[in-house]
This record gives C-alpha cells, structure tokens and sequence, in this order.
C-alpha cells in the first residue's frame, strides 16, 4: 500500500539520515567550538510575532487557529524567532549574544519545480556585534561551516542591502516606481530594469546606466574602485562600509572566498547593510545566505545590531556529494 | 529566496549555452557567428544535442527547455524567446540581454467578421480563449479586468476556434500569414517578444569573466 504525503515534504531512510548527521553535527560542532550556543524554539509561534520580520518572503505560508482561535503561523525562518527568543529571555544579558540553530522551516512551494515546503537549515545569529566586526565573525564562522562540509571550493558573495534603495532615492525616484525597480534589481531582469529605467521620468541617461552598470559588478577588492567611479553618496556610503569589511577580512585571512558582488539584492524584509550569499561550483542553486539585520532587534524592543547566515543543509549534502565524487574523479 | 529546490548541475568545465531549435534556431547561429563562436557543426543535419567548440558547449534543445536547464545550471547560460519567459515566471534565471531578433506580438486574434468575443463577453459574461500560452493569456485578461475561461492547447492553437473550441486565441505572431490563411485577425495587442539571453545565478557569479564577456560580445553582435 502506497499511502501519500504532501508535494514537498519528504521522508528520510537510513543510510540519508547517517549523512545528515554526521553533516549536522560537524556543522554544530563549528558553532559550538566558537562559542555559539545552540537553541530550538517552537514550530508554530504566533503569527503577529512571525509577521515582525516584515516583507513578503518571511510571511508564513502556512497559518491556522487553534483551540481558543488565535492565529497560528509555521516559521518561515529561525532569523525572526531568535529574534524574539533573545528579546524576551536575553534582554539583560550583557551583548554579544551567540547563538546556533539547526532546524525545519516552511515556505510554499510552487507545484512540480521539486521546490521543499519544509526543509532543515543549519545557522548562527550574532546579536550586539555591530559592522564591520560582527559582520566579519558571522563570515568566519560561515567559511569554517563550508570547511567542515567538505566545501572547500564554496564562494561568498558580499553585497550591500541598501545600495539600491538609497541610489533610487538620491535619483529622486521614490514609491511604486523604485519598489517595481527594486522588484527588477533583486531578480537580476537587466532587460526589464533597462527598459523601466528608460521610462522613469525626470532620471538621466546616465544615472540609468550607473544603476545597471553597478548591478553587473562582482568580484575581487577592485570592483570597489569601479564603483566609486560610477559615483554618488550612496555608493560612496556602501563601498567604504564593503571595503572596511573586506579589508578586515583579509588582514585575517578570510577574504580569499569572498567575492564583493554589489549586484547582491536578497528580498528578504529585514536586511540592511551587508548581505550574503553562498556558492558551490557543483550546485546551480544558493546554499545559503544572511547579512546584518540592525534593525529587526528593535521591533522586539531591544535595540541591537545583528547579523547571521542560514545554510540549506539538504542542499549543503547534495553539493558535498557532487564535490566527492568529483575529488573521486579527478585522484 | 526564490526558490527552494534541490536539482542538482555541475559548474565544470567550458561554459555551456543551451540553444533553441526551432524558428529561433537560425538567427541565433547568425549571432553567435557575430559573437565569434563557431557554429558550423550545428548548421550540419547531424542528430548529435551537444556541440563542442572553442571554449564552449552548445547544448541545443525546445526553447521551452532553456529556462528549466539554465534555472537548474545544467546549462550555465541560454537563449530563449521571451515569451517562454513569461510562460514560466517562476523559473529564477537572470534576464542580462535582450538580442533583438527573433521579433513577434503576442496577440488576441479572432475569427474575421466574427462577433463571438464581444457577445460572449457581453451575454455570458466571460470569454473562451485557446491558447498555448495560458498564463500570459490569463495575466493580460486580468490585467485588464475581464474574466475569461483559458483553455490550453498544444498543437495549432488557429484550430480551435474554427471548430467552436474558444470564442477566440492568444498567440504569437510574427508575419500574420497563419491567422490570414485560417480566417482569423488580430484583435488585441498584447506584447511584443524577442529573443533573450539568460544565465543560471550561481554560473553569473563563480563564472562572472566568461559570462560578461560572452554578454559583451552577443550585445556587439546583436547589436549590428
């Protein structure tokens, strides 16, 4: 008798789950050994918490009432549930606060595109640390995550999430006008981003051309310098705090798989500053991503400077199979 | 996040274009001619999907396919028709050229002299309309606030309403000689498609120099 289980969740067997594990734990074990402490918090939560995280892809998709008809949510992410654990039992700790999860959250998939409604992400949050410094740990612990995965060719991409809303505005475009521009940016549709250039009013020619030209570069220390010169405060602004993370970052070692990547626009509600994102060479999927989240301590009422990164651990095992059997081939 | 998927594709190697057969087929050799690729192997008859040439490899294939490989990496980069992309807006590739070519309106067409799409609008209060592109058909009808019944079809869309199947169709149309030779005329415009070139997110990053550079010398190409 074959008897079904909902399109996008799965069941794992065995010889997956001794894997995972031990993917699992050598990912723990990183988190631990820097002083990350690891913590769970409940599935469902309440959705007005969960709501907090702001933006359309944090929304839950998954929401019901219970007993007594309070509005219940499945998480979309552990980001807006630490938040709301360290507010209410860390708010007199003396900051910073590290802590690590590994755990299921829920998204809504799109039918047949193989997409997971639940799946289990590996991750830290540092929460007190303010830019460059904690920005750089959070990086840190991330590169020696992908080294215990066996991942050794991963890449990270370092963006800014505030560059295009605030060169949108130093341009004068405001409203509906930038959100569908910002729309355009974060899917990386130049086309679509060209042509709506084109037609905002009261824009130049020129300042159009900055604009895409500043989502095309990516690479190493010197794309900041190709920045500058497309010029304005609001890259003035993003490369010197780039720089001053990258800069850190290498005086330390850690910057080799860094790629500074300004076309880096993550739709995720609560970011601003520094965002991440991870790649592997054997995968044609991100494995995972974070940044600085300075202002989503506040709506829980303690004001802090944060940041963190999620891995998709199914995806983080798929990539670190490719890699095997690939260092297979090649020896 | 877009996206959640677990398909797997290896980054290895020389950058791999998917191709599209089809009506896109020869104006896409004649710009990666321009773009110094050579693509005499594939002007051949030969049956062989994969072509190797100087630092590349053409993968040919539908030009529905391109976005599902390229989204998956299976191909780092791709051309496809714009209206594929629009068909399949959830498949997250990044849309970097527009080549010109390959120009086309998507369209409202209906029977000549015909006023089946007005009354049915009108008395029953919706439309039916066959097409083999149902989600871009349903998002310019609501789009423009009418509700209409999509019926999807595979084969030659100007069939259905001949036969009674839909009061009218959403199709592309590049000189208008199908509609002409099966009684039918162009109603509404809806867009106009041209060929694009796509890359996978992962490749446009870990390969950021080939892609650029391949990006440069298509607009060139295009361009002329």
């Amino acid at each position: 008798m074959i008897h079904p289980i909902p399109p996008g969740s799965r069941d794992v067997l065995p010889d997956e789950m001794r894997e995972l594990r031990r993917l699992n734990r050598a990912l723990i074990e990183v988190f631990e050994a820097r002083g990350y402490g690891e913590v769970a918090t409940p599935t469902i939560e309440y959705d007005e918490v969960l709501a907090r995280g702001g933006g359309r892809d944090t929304e839950s998709a998954y929401r019901f009432f219970d007993e007594n008809g309070e509005l219940l949510a499945l998480r979309s992410d552990m980001t807006v549930p630490i938040a709301r654990l360290a507010a209410s039992r860390f708010a007199g700790t003396e900051p910073p606060l590290r802590l690590c999860y590994l755990a299921s959250a829920y998204r809504a998939v799109r039918p047949q595109r193989g997409q997971m409604r639940e799946f289990v992400q590996a991750g830290v949050e540092l929460i007190g640390a303010p830019a460059p410094e904690g920005t750089v740990e959070v990086i840190e612990v991330l590169e020696a995550a992908l080294d215990a995965a066996g991942l050794d060719r991963a890449v990270i991409g370092l963006g800014d999430a505030d560059l295009y809303r605030q060169l949108l505005t130093e341009f004068g475009i405001e409203g509906e006008a930038r959100d569908s521009l910002l729309g355009r940016l974060a899917a990386h549709d130049i086309v679509g981003l060209e042509t709506e250039l084109a037609e905002v009013p009261g824009i130049s020619d020129q300042q159009a051309a900055t604009c895409v030209a500043l989502s095309q570069l990516r690479g190493g220390s010197e794309v900041l310098e190709e920045a500058r010169k497309l010029g304005g405060e609001a890259v003035q602004r993003a490369t010197s705090q780039l720089q001053a993370t990258y800069e850190t970052l290498a005086e330390r070692g850690g910057a080799d798989r860094v790629q500074i990547d300004l076309g880096l626009l993550r739709d995720l509600g609560y970011y601003s500053g520094a965002i991440l994102e991870v790649y592997d060479p054997a995968l044609g999927h991100v494995l995972g991503g974070g940044g600085r989240y300075d202002g989503l301590m506040k709506r829980f009422g303690l004001d802090l400077p944060a940041a963190g990164f999620a891995l998709y651990l199914e995806r983080v095992h798929v990539a670190q199979m490719e890699e095997e059997s690939r260092r297979g081939r090649a020896s | 996040m877009s996206s959640v998927a677990g398909s797997r594709a290896k980054a290895d190697g020389p950058l791999k274009l998917a191709v599209p057969r089809g009506a896109l087929f020869g104006e896409t050799l004649d710009v990666l001619d321009g773009a110094g690729i050579d693509t005499s192997a594939l002007r051949g008859d030969s049956r062989s999907l994969i072509f190797e040439t100087e630092g590349l490899t053409l993968v040919t294939m539908r030009p529905s396919d391109v976005p599902t490989y390229v989204e998956a990496g299976a191909a780092d980069v791709g051309i496809t028709g714009k209206d594929v992309l629009l068909e399949n807006p959830d498949r997250a590739v990044y849309e970097l050229l527009d080549l010109g070519f390959g120009r086309c309106r998507m369209v409202l067409a209906g029977r000549k002299g015909d006023t089946r799409l007005g009354e049915a609008q009108r008395r029953l209060g919706m439309m039916r309309i066959a097409t083999k592109y149902p989600r871009t058909a349903e998002r310019h009808f609501e789009s423009t606030g009418r509700q209409v019944e999509v019926i999807e079809v595979k084969g030659s869309v100007e069939l259905a309403p001949l036969i009674g199947l839909g009061d009218g169709i959403v199709d592309l149309v590049a000189t208008g000689r199908t509609l002409e030779e099966n009684d039918l005329e162009v109603r509404e415009e809806i867009l106009e498609c041209t060929a694009r070139f796509v890359a996978n997110r992962v490749a446009h990053k870990l390969r950021a120099a080939e892609v650029d550079d391949l990006t440069a010398r298509l607009r060139k190409a295009s361009a002329g």
